[in-house]
């Protein structure tokens, strides 16, 4: 089973896997922010060239 | 393959099932490896700091393999003109920098504990340092220059440049004497670890992999209907 006690390493394991998970959820973030933004801007702008 | 996916439209159709396929295997590999990590004995010298290593030394490789892969895209694209090997480029970017800024914090982090310092400016920290340097440099020079083309050809020189460096941050701990410990992985007298720690790092790293994978196919698909749209912008405003 895992043991998640760091004991008196905490204060510097949970802040490394802490900075991990925020830059991986910047990068889901801003990738999946992005292909919406252009996929949209493109079904945007191809629905008013066939008007 | 290069062939096959170096057609736009293939491409497409390729990333739309394989990217979150990807997602889907990154987040299951890496869920099993941090079990198994929390799971192994503490180490006899390091404690548990050891389990730092499960998410900085995947960070350290793929800050070398994302800067290996902007490499060879760059290459293509300067070579061949190809405008999807260039999305590639520009796509892995912001990435690999963020995996080198993993790799320098979670190293920093683990270095005051071990070695009583949060930075030391020997071989192998300073040349991730030069490699994280070489990403933000890549980014800026693309964003600096109006012309795209222009920026994005001068962007795959400065790319094709830090190449040179990737040897240094591998070799740095042989060649030069380093607070940081020699490879333990990928070296020719096999691991130097027990399965304990050898099996949720190598999860890990594939973790790591596929989530870059998946990023980085989402990443390009967004440069191409970024791409289209200025096209079609620009028609709309001609017509």
């Amino acid at each position: 089973m895992p043991d998640l006690d760091t004991g008196k390493y905490a204060l510097f394991i949970w802040p490394a896997f802490a900075v991990t998970a925020l830059g991986f959820a910047w990068m889901i973030a801003d990738t999946l922010a992005r292909a919406r933004r252009w996929k949209a801007q493109v079904e945007r702008l191809s629905g008013k060239a066939g008007q | 393959m290069f062939a096959f996916l170096a057609n736009p439209d293939r491409f497409m159709a390729f990333s739309r099932w394989a990217a979150p396929m990807f997602g889907v295997l990154a987040g299951g590999l890496m869920m099993v490896g941090l079990w198994l990590g929390f799971a192994a004995p503490e180490d006899y010298q390091q404690g548990d700091t050891v389990r730092m290593m499960f998410i900085h030394v995947p960070a350290s490789w793929l800050a070398l393999f994302v800067y290996l892969c902007l490499g060879v895209a760059s290459f293509l694209s300067l070579v061949f003109r190809h405008a999807l090997a260039d999305a590639a480029a520009k796509a892995a970017a912001p990435l690999g920098a963020v995996f080198t800024a993993l790799a320098l914090i979670t190293g920093s982090l683990w270095g005051k504990p071990m070695w009583g310092t949060w930075w030391v400016w020997d071989a192998r920290l300073t040349s991730v340092l030069v490699l994280f340097l070489f990403y933000l440099g890549y980014i800026a020079l693309r964003a600096a220059m109006d012309d795209e083309t222009k920026g994005g050809r001068a962007a795959a020189i400065l790319a094709l440049v830090g190449l040179v460096n990737l040897p240094i941050v591998k070799f740095s701990v042989d060649w030069w004497n380093s607070l940081h410990q020699g490879a333990s992985v990928f070296r020719a007298e096999g691991p130097a670890m027990t399965n304990d720690y050898l099996i949720p790092l190598l999860l890990m790293g594939l973790g790591y992999m596929a989530a870059f994978g998946s990023l980085w196919l989402v990443r390009i698909r967004a440069e191409v209907w970024r791409r289209k749209a200025m096209v079609l912008a620009l028609k709309a405003a001609e017509a």
